[in-house]
């Protein structure tokens, strides 16, 4: 393993001493994704029961309470309100939800583009592979963020426009993932037994060689969810995503800029979560990179 | 590598040709279009008025002799008018497309120098706290939304300190010349630069650590240990210069990252440039500056990923792209 010889700098440390510091490391960076794991747990567990746990509908204004100013956390409102008096806690827990949601869905609907695109190219080769991998030479080389703009903006942005939109640009780092462990695995000896006892192109694709590529499809996921929820946050930061009413963590701090100088719960609470949720998905996904595929430590 | 180029330049043209239909599509099934601009109020809704405005307008045609008409005038320098603000299209994006560059071009400048020492510090002192300070802090900063880290900026060294402005590109009360104009920019610069530049340190970082660390297991490096080259030496003079490489390959993938950023870093920092004038235009329907802004944008990343590969090339003597 070309690790080992790659401490060097640590070259004087005996081997027993190396492998401690080693051990330790890799338990307290999976400390770290057992606890961010637990950490999604809990907010998807937040997200699925949103209507049983937020004290207030996140939409109803109390204006009499407000008075057009954010009010700041009280005994009444934990979280505060914001200047249309609706209560901050319970739109924090629907944007959680609306985050999730957008960001699971946009990742499953572009792993299914991925990985069929991905399998076709790599299983089939040939002019297949050649036609496949120019399409997703066109996609990588699309200003992403500025077709999610006028695609989010001009259509009219409801949650299944924004899954529908951000999975059909960000598919293609799966489909060359992918790709290259199906070109790899379709040359070992299994798929050549399956050959052999007759086992169709379809039966060869799905039974044999897809569930080995499972383990990087699952981390590629997994470290692909923080940037659809990024990007959800953004295009709804700047009023082209979730549309208002309803709350979504980029839009509530859209929403918070004008009171930046006043209200710092307004603007704290949503990009604190918003960064928890992301930060814990990244720590989960390295840890499982670290179980799952040790070559790509 | 001459044909190379020549050959990536025309590969180049259908791709810039499949995003434009593309994006022409998109805009075409979009509600609204350019006669809205010409009708003038006082005749009203009559429709054959309206007709005739989009007979003269060519917009009674097909998709795709518009689409053909549309090229012919983007390449003759015809980009149309602004729905919004009625000037040429050209200047909209003249006057904007230098602040855009001057402000992504500092960001991935400043991105390289911090990130490179960072991630060879990281690497040279795997597995000590330094490392994990690093990587953990890098793992964060990939994490935080670039429009948050923008409004913490604001609110603590332009509301709260007080060191910067908040907003803009010069001083809108005064009138500086010459060097005061020079040092006024540069002043509100600071802080979209950093904000620009955050993530890709973050990422970059990360990524320099790693390559410095694949370098540092090949056998040449052994070779040079073995024959008492100095740790520091190997280090810099060995490992360093070939650890370099693939960061050329990464700034060039990461312009993409770098059009994004500046696209929300620019709206809230109301810098004036392409990515606020993009972010306007999708607000407005402004159809003519929406095509021009996405168009330069796909050329921006095409261009840049081009010439990170002649780079590469030029770098590594190992890589030529001569034959096929």
């Amino acid at each position: 393993m070309s690790s080992r010889s790659s401490t060097l700098p640590l070259s004087l440390v005996s081997d027993q001493h190396r492998n401690e510091v080693r051990g330790w490391q890799l338990f307290r960076r999976h400390r770290l994704a057992l606890a961010s794991g637990l950490l999604l747990l809990m907010f998807i567990g937040i997200a699925v029961f949103a209507d049983q746990v937020t004290p207030y509908d996140p939409n109803a204004t109390n204006t009499d309470y407000a008075r057009g100013k954010p009010q700041a956390p009280s005994f009444e409102y934990a979280l505060g309100t914001d200047n249309y008096g609706r209560d901050y806690l319970s739109r924090t827990i629907s944007g959680v939800r609306v985050s999730l949601f957008v960001g699971i869905s946009a990742v499953i609907f572009q792993l299914l583009i991925g990985v069929t695109i991905g399998a076709l190219a790599g299983y089939f080769g040939g002019w297949l592979d050649n036609l496949l991998m120019r399409i997703t030479d066109i996609f990588l080389a699309i200003p992403a963020f500025m077709l999610l703009l006028i695609l989010a903006g001009i259509l009219g942005g409801t949650l299944l426009a924004l899954i529908f939109a951000i999975g059909a640009l960000n598919w293609m780092t799966v489909a060359r993932l992918v790709r290259g462990q199906f070109l790899s695995l379709r040359e070992r000896e299994f798929v050549m037994a399956g050959q052999c006892i007759g086992a169709s192109h379809w039966r060869l694709i799905a039974v044999y060689i897809l569930p080995n590529t499972i383990s990087s499809i699952i981390v590629a996921a997994t470290l692909s969810i923080p940037g659809a929820i990024l990007t959800e946050s953004a295009l709804s930061f700047l009023g082209l995503g979730v549309p208002p009413p309803n709350a979504s963590l980029g839009n509530m701090l859209g929403g918070a800029q004008q009171w930046i100088r006043t209200a710092w719960w307004m603007w704290i609470v949503p990009g604190a979560t918003i960064s928890l949720i992301v930060l814990a998905f990244n720590f989960v996904g390295d840890g499982l990179r670290d179980a799952l595929d040790p070559q790509l430590r | 590598m001459i044909r190379y180029i020549i050959r990536r330049l025309l590969l180049a043209v259908p791709l810039l040709l499949v995003i434009s239909a593309l994006t022409f599509v998109i805009v075409e099934i979009a509600p609204g279009d350019a006669a809205q601009m010409y009708i003038d109020p006082e005749k009203g809704t009559d429709p054959a008025y309206i007709e005739q405005i989009r007979r003269n307008l060519g917009l009674d045609q097909p998709i795709h002799v518009r689409y053909v008409a549309w090229l012919g005038q983007t390449l003759s320098g015809d980009w149309g008018f602004s729905f919004r603000s009625r000037r040429a299209v050209t200047l909209e994006v003249g006057d904007r497309l230098p602040n855009t560059l001057l402000l992504g071009g500092t960001a991935l400048l400043l991105s390289f120098v911090l990130a490179v020492p960072i991630g060879v510090i990281s690497a040279f002192k795997r597995y000590s706290w330094i490392d994990y300070t690093v990587t953990t802090l890098s793992l964060v900063g990939t994490s935080i939304p670039i429009f948050w880290v923008a409004l913490l900026f604001i609110q603590v060294f332009a509301i709260q300190m007080d060191w910067f402005p908040a907003s803009g590109m010069r001083s809108v009360r005064e009138q500086y010349t010459g060097w005061q104009s020079v040092i006024d920019v540069l002043h509100h610069m600071i802080l979209p630069t950093i904000v620009l530049a955050l993530a890709q340190i973050a990422g970059w970082s990360r990524y320099q650590r790693s390559a410095l660390l694949d370098v540092l297991g090949q056998d040449y490096i052994r070779t040079a240990r073995g024959k008492g080259v100095r740790e520091r030496r190997v280090l810099i003079l060995h490992a360093l210069r070939n650890a370099l490489i693939p960061m050329i390959t990464l700034v060039g993938i990461s312009v993409p990252s770098v059009v994004t950023g500046a696209f929300i870093t620019e709206t809230i920092f109301s810098w004036p440039g392409i990515g606020r004038l993009g972010v306007d235009a999708v607000s407005g329907r402004d159809y003519p500056v929406i095509m021009a802004v996405t168009m330069l944008s796909a050329v921006l990343i095409i261009l840049s990923s081009l010439l990170a590969d002649i780079a590469y090339a030029w770098a590594d003597p190992r890589i030529r792209y001569e034959q096929s």
